[in-house]
């Protein structure tokens, strides 16, 4: 049973929300003292909330009749959760459409391509956009950036972020918000301060950092996002024992997932390509191999057509099959100049 | 910088040594913008003072990451690295960074003459002094690897003397060289050259210094295509791209060495006049510079780029290059070089 049902008021909510306890049965477990603390309430008031909490799962009662299995959730539950996270978006209107809105929380999503395709920029596009403000249609949280290959620029993280700022202001005055209130929390160094950048140099750090990953995020519990760029790096230079590299690779994608899936982020891994040689013809594929192409929930392939940048949704449970142009400008990734009308700008 | 996150984590002693010997470290990436403002020459780029490129590259050559310079034989790779090396030796008065560099030579190409001829066209007020040349000269240290093994040994040493000498720029020409006649083509060679970029990217970033390395060309095969499986082509179009494949040049040593680049600047010549394109960047545009070799290193013809769309960024052209420069009258201008006889290409 998720906690948008429950009746409390609305700003427990969203401390509960903001906390990471979506479901009854994240804090159904733990001491009211705990909850209290983390919520940042007083002790009282925590046992209300589990109170309210226990009682109306006794009155919901159990799904079917035959007794919910424990730790289960049922499907409607699930439909109301995924209503409460709004999707990340990655600033191409284009884009955000073939993706249902924008990059979802709760999944692992792959992005792979040539180099010198936009990869590092939709990364850092993300781990920008993931701060937009709750008011202005984003998550409002921090990005985790793992960066393997050292493509990280912070000058370019800041060019960027300066331009989200700029439409984001352009937005505001448009809708006639309360701009004065956001312009003040949102400066560049603000931005750059909620991207929390590690750098791992073999793929033992990679390893060793996403098992880390997990008691990091449970004491910086708005981190929405975690960009691991790019996750192939370590696993394609020397690697003899290709058995041993699929096994690490396999139980890297389950922690991953459960990252996601714990504490409600989005996963966004970056992948190479590599040809493979298939029916007479070298092709372009992701790297790393068969298995791992069934470790991520959505897949996304980044490639050119003609001269312009397109993505393609190569695998998702939930989306179809669709290809949209995007750029790369210096203001970050955009829609395609030819779609709008507009002339290109340096 | 490092371990100040963890450290403020409060984890138990074990874990953060762990972390601390692996080299795992956090930061925010404000935080790494501050350091770099305050603690790095010129933000952390090398300007080559080629005023279009520097715009492009915000600032120049980027410490910390992997620079290439890739493009045929003959067309400017090894004059562009002589100038940077130069640049790199300078007092940081003259945009220079004040320390020595590393030059990795493999194909034996470095001439110490054409440097010094760099110089005095290019800096005349330190070059005509013979003891300042010297020192700028002195900076430069060569090294000639016979073999891709000795190669590994030298990275090895170069680790310990990046952090002993002031150096401030690895030059390393060229990568292809090293690894072509080594192996048959296939895997034996991805593994080997895998150590080598994963050790010379760690190099650079723990020492945040430039690292610049020169790449060759080869022909397009006609079993490649670039195309996802998805991408459908009828039969006429494969049979029109192969035509059109086959007139340019790919950049050797493969696609796994094209994603550890950071930044790739390809030279190339297009209808006669040379061009450097800014291929593979973190934050410049997609831009080409006509340029020409002259007595003092290159000079851009046009400091504003042309900006290239799509994919043609990538390919290489080499059309009505002609390959023979004149160094000019080196013995006149400089009153104590040696006097011998300049040949003429």
């Amino acid at each position: 049973m998720e906690v948008g049902r429950l009746p409390i008021s609305a700003s427990q909510r969203s401390k509960l929300i903001a906390a990471g306890y979506t479901t009854l049965s994240s804090f159904s477990s733990l001491s009211p003292s705990h909850l209290a603390r983390d919520l940042k309430i007083s002790d009282n008031e925590a046992a209300e909330i589990m109170r309210v909490a226990s009682h109306s799962h006794r009155l919901d009662g159990s799904a079917g009749g035959c007794g919910t299995v424990n730790g289960a959730q049922t499907a409607w539950d699930m439909l109301h959760e995924e209503e409460m996270f709004p999707r990340i978006t990655t600033s191409c209107e284009d884009l955000d459409n073939i993706l249902g809105g924008g990059i979802n929380c709760k999944e692992v999503t792959e992005i792979g391509g040539v180099p010198g395709i936009g990869k590092t920029q939709l990364g850092i596009q993300l781990a920008i956009n993931v701060q937009i403000p709750v008011d202005y249609g984003g998550l409002g949280g921090k990005a985790i950036y793992i960066d393997t290959e050292g493509s990280f620029m912070v000058e370019r993280a800041l060019q960027i972020a300066e331009a989200c700022i700029e439409d984001m202001s352009e937005c505001g005055g448009l809708l006639r918000k309360d701009s004065q209130a956001c312009q003040l929390k949102m400066h560049p160094n603000n931005i750059l301060e909620n991207i929390f950048y590690f750098r791992v140099c073999s793929y033992t750090e990679q390893i060793a950092l996403i098992n880390y990953l997990d008691k990091f995020i449970s004491e910086h519990k708005d981190v929405k996002i975690v960009i691991v760029d790019s996750v192939t790096f370590h696993f394609r230079q020397d690697f003899d024992d290709m058995a041993l590299r699929t096994r690490l690779l396999s139980g890297m994608a389950l922690k991953l997932m459960k990252l996601a899936k714990d504490f409600s982020l989005a996963v966004v891994l970056l992948n190479q390509v590599t040809t493979k040689y298939i029916d007479g013809s070298f092709q372009l594929t992701l790297a790393l191999g068969d298995s791992w192409s069934h470790s991520c929930t959505n897949r996304v392939i980044l490639y050119w057509n003609g001269n312009e940048r397109y993505a393609y949704i190569d695998k998702s449970p939930s989306l179809r099959s669709a290809s949209a142009p995007y750029s790369v400008t210096s203001k970050g990734i955009r829609n395609s100049a030819s779609n709008c009308k507009r002339i290109k700008m340096m | 910088m490092a371990n100040k996150q963890i450290s403020q984590m409060g984890l138990p002693k074990s874990i953060a040594n762990v972390f601390a010997a692996r080299n795992v470290f956090t930061a925010k990436a404000l935080s790494l913008m501050e350091l770099r403002v305050q603690n790095e020459h010129l933000a952390g780029h090398l300007p080559t003072h080629m005023k279009g490129l520097d715009e492009a590259l915000c600032g120049g050559i980027p410490f910390g990451v992997l620079t290439e310079l890739v493009g045929p034989a003959g067309i400017g790779k090894t004059q562009f690295c002589l100038k940077l090396s130069l640049l790199a030796s300078l007092p940081a008065n003259y945009g220079g960074l004040d320390g020595h560099v590393i030059y990795i030579d493999v194909e034996s190409k470095f001439s110490s003459r054409r440097l010094i001829e760099i110089g005095v066209k290019s800096f005349p007020e330190i070059f005509h002094r013979k003891e300042m040349a010297q020192e700028m000269a002195g900076r430069i240290h060569v090294l000639r690897p016979a073999s891709l093994s000795e190669f590994t040994e030298s990275l090895q040493q170069i680790k310990v003397s990046l952090l002993q000498n002031q150096v401030k720029l690895l030059v390393i020409d060229s990568m292809a060289a090293l690894v072509t006649g080594e192996f048959e083509h296939g895997a034996p060679r991805q593994k080997t050259l895998g150590w080598h970029v994963s050790f010379i990217k760690s190099l650079a970033e723990f020492s945040r210094i430039p690292v610049v390395v020169t790449n060759q060309v080869r022909s397009q095969s006609r079993d490649e295509t670039c195309h996802y499986f998805f991408q459908v082509q009828s039969w006429n179009e494969t049979i029109e791209d192969r035509t059109r494949h086959d007139s340019h040049l790919v950049a050797a040593l493969g696609i796994n060495w094209a994603h550890a680049v950071t930044i790739r600047l390809v030279l190339e010549a297009k209808s006669g006049q040379r061009f450097i394109k800014v291929a593979k960047s973190p934050i410049a545009p997609p831009l080409a510079f006509p340029f020409n070799i002259t007595s003092s290193g290159i000079l851009l013809l046009s400091d504003d780029g042309i900006e290239l769309t799509g994919p043609d960024i990538n390919t290489i052209h080499c059309q009505g290059l002609s390959l023979r420069f004149c160094w000019g009258n080196l013995q006149k201008n400089i009153k104590w070089m040696p006097k011998t006889t300049i040949g003429h290409y």
